[in-house]
């Protein structure tokens, strides 16, 4: 930290670091905004399109519903089954959300810290990048061996997957330092403390964002894979345990239910970005 | 003793001196520079592009040390921010996160202080400003944006005011605005001002004296008296005496960059040929 720096006021933003990220704020500012009816049409128009295609593809070649089923036989079975399915849900939410906060804490703490000591973030960025190449799933027979079949080693590998994607992003964020800003504070008087609060976490939150919004979908993935290892409830297990009992459309009515939750997370993130940090885009 | 005080400068630079230590070496960019800045005085500091106005800008801010020689505020040695002191910087330097009047009420969020709300009202629609209180900067235009920037810095009353190039980011017709604005708020405040420009016209314009540093390290190579009554219209920044005055400054910075040119190209002879 080098607070006698002059500042660049102009473009040079040094460390700005939006490239470093593995997606930047574009994702909230390029996403899906409010559309016109004609777009509106169209999307509705290749749905129907896409999915009365399959239906009668799949119906015209007489296609075996336990190779494919149709998709109103999955619709069916989403509606009639939903009940027999939603516990599940429950059970897979409850790791996501305890393994989602304890990595998300964490990897947010480290960030912060570890971005105001230039040496030790140079140390310790290998370890992070491991971690984040890792799949965590690898470590989940391990976490059943020393934890059980309970929700311990599934919320320990969610908090591990969902963990260092937060870091890294959010660290991208932290790194983003802009003297000028910060001479502003100072030249109030302000602390460490009220740097950190008032310019630098604003600053990173759009990266944060980006980085809670990745770590809560590779959380949901690695939950789901945690189930489909072993014990005996969540979405994952449904889907071991349907796939072996050959029920295809109750299987792939577990797989559009897990397509519904990633993009209900996506479309919060993307809410809450628009919402707390459109000051960016 | 009444006499004394009055003639006591506001800010008193001496032999302020500034050597920033980068990874190819130490880099000298204040030589031994010294300055008085009278209360209520306006004083502007020119030079060409990195001569160190930014550097002798933050040391009297109380935003970085010295190497060498203190700068001095009502007497009493500068050695941190000084609430005293207002900041206004290039560029306006809002936080984009927040709105205008939250951007305002900042330095009082900082010093964890109530804002003078009657004063700051006034400010504000002294400079325009009145009803975009909700707007963030991004709605706004370089010169709301710079308005919005003077309030904040005079919302606390600092009784110096810092300006680094203000207002070189705006357009020529925006800036003149600027300027007369500064003027009218310095009519009424009387607040001492020192003000970095690369605009020789705008120092002349809102100065009692012109500063000339330099090329770096940067030194005080001179400095112009700025004679004309105020307020200074039209007619006055017309005539020949500011159009002289003007070449003059001009001159004074052309001639120093061009010696120094000079110098450069004697240099390659002096310097062996590079063998591989
Ligand atoms: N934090 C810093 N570290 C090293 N060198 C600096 C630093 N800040 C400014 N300098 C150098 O000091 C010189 C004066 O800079 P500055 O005061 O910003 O000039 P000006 O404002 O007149 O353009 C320049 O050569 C600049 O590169
Ligand atoms: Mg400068």
């Amino acid at each position: 930290m080098s607070d006698d720096a002059i500042p660049e006021f102009s473009s040079a933003k040094s460390g700005d670091g939006s490239e470093v990220g593995i997606t930047n704020l574009s994702a909230f500012s390029s996403g899906p905004g409010i559309k016109s009816a004609r777009e509106v049409l169209a999307i509705i128009l290749v749905a129907i399109i896409v999915i009365g295609g399959a239906e009668f593809l799949i119906r015209f070649f007489n296609v075996p519903a336990y190779v494919l089923p149709t998709p109103s036989a999955v619709a069916m079975a989403f509606v009639t089954d939903f009940h027999l399915i939603l516990p599940h849900l429950g059970y897979t939410l409850v790791e996501l959300l305890s393994g989602f906060a304890i990595g998300a804490v964490i990897g947010l703490v480290m960030a912060a810290v570890i971005t105001q000591f230039p040496f030790v973030e140079k140390v310790v960025t290998p370890y992070i990048l491991l971690l984040v190449t890792t799949p965590m799933l690898a470590l989940v027979p391990l976490l059943i061996l020393r934890f059980g079949f309970g929700y311990t080693p599934r919320i320990i590998a969610v908090a591990l997957a969902a963990g260092p994607m937060v870091m890294i992003n959010a660290a991208t964020g932290f790194r983003r330092v802009d003297r000028g800003k910060i001479a502003l504070a100072r030249s109030y008087g302000a602390s460490t403390l009220q740097i950190f609060w008032k310019i630098r976490a604003p600053m990173a939150l759009p990266m944060i964002l980006v980085g809670l919004m990745i770590g809560s979908i590779f959380g949901l993935l690695t939950a789901v894979g945690a189930e489909m290892v072993g014990g005996g409830f969540g979405l994952g297990n449904r889907l071991t345990s349907y796939s072996s009992m050959i029920q295809m459309p109750q299987f792939f009515a577990v797989v559009l239910l897990l397509s519904i939750l990633g993009i209900l997370i996506y479309v919060l993130f993307f809410w809450i970005g628009k919402k707390w940090a459109s000051w960016e885009a | 003793m009444t006499g004394l005080g009055s003639t006591m400068p506001k800010l008193r630079v001496r032999g302020a001196t500034k050597v920033y230590e980068t990874r190819s070496g130490d880099l000298l960019a204040l030589d031994r520079c010294s300055l008085d800045v009278m209360p209520g005085e306006i004083v502007s500091i020119v030079g060409p592009s990195g001569c160190g106005k930014t550097t002798l800008l933050w040391s009297m801010s109380g935003l970085h040390g010295l190497t060498g020689g203190e700068v001095l505020l009502d007497g009493k040695a500068i050695t941190g921010p000084n609430p005293a002191i207002g900041m206004v910087f290039q560029e306006a330097n809002l936080l984009p996160w927040r709105n205008l009047d939250s951007n305002i009420h900042f330095p009082f969020e900082i010093k964890r202080e109530k804002p003078d709300r009657e004063w700051i009202a006034s400010l504000v629609s002294r400079v325009g400003l009145d009803g975009f209180g909700g707007r963030f900067p991004r709605e706004l235009s370089g010169g709301m944006q710079q308005r919005a920037a003077l309030v904040r810095a005079l919302s606390f009353k600092p009784s110096v005011l810092l300006m680094d190039e203000p207002f070189g980011a705006l357009d020529s017709f925006t800036r003149e605005e600027m300027n007369h604005l500064v003027e009218e708020i310095w009519m009424d405040t009387r607040t001492t001002i020192v003000l970095i420009t690369h605009s020789i016209e705008e120092a002349i314009f809102l100065s009692d004296r012109v500063v000339v540093l330099s090329p770096r390290p940067g030194r005080v190579a001179n400095i112009y008296e700025v004679p004309f009554p105020r307020p200074r219209s039209m007619e006055i920044m017309a005539t020949k005496e500011v159009f002289d005055l003007q070449n003059a400054i001009k001159r004074e910075i052309v001639g120093e960059q061009k010696s120094r040119y000079a110098a450069l190209q004697a240099l390659p002879d002096a310097i062996p040929a590079p063998t591989h």
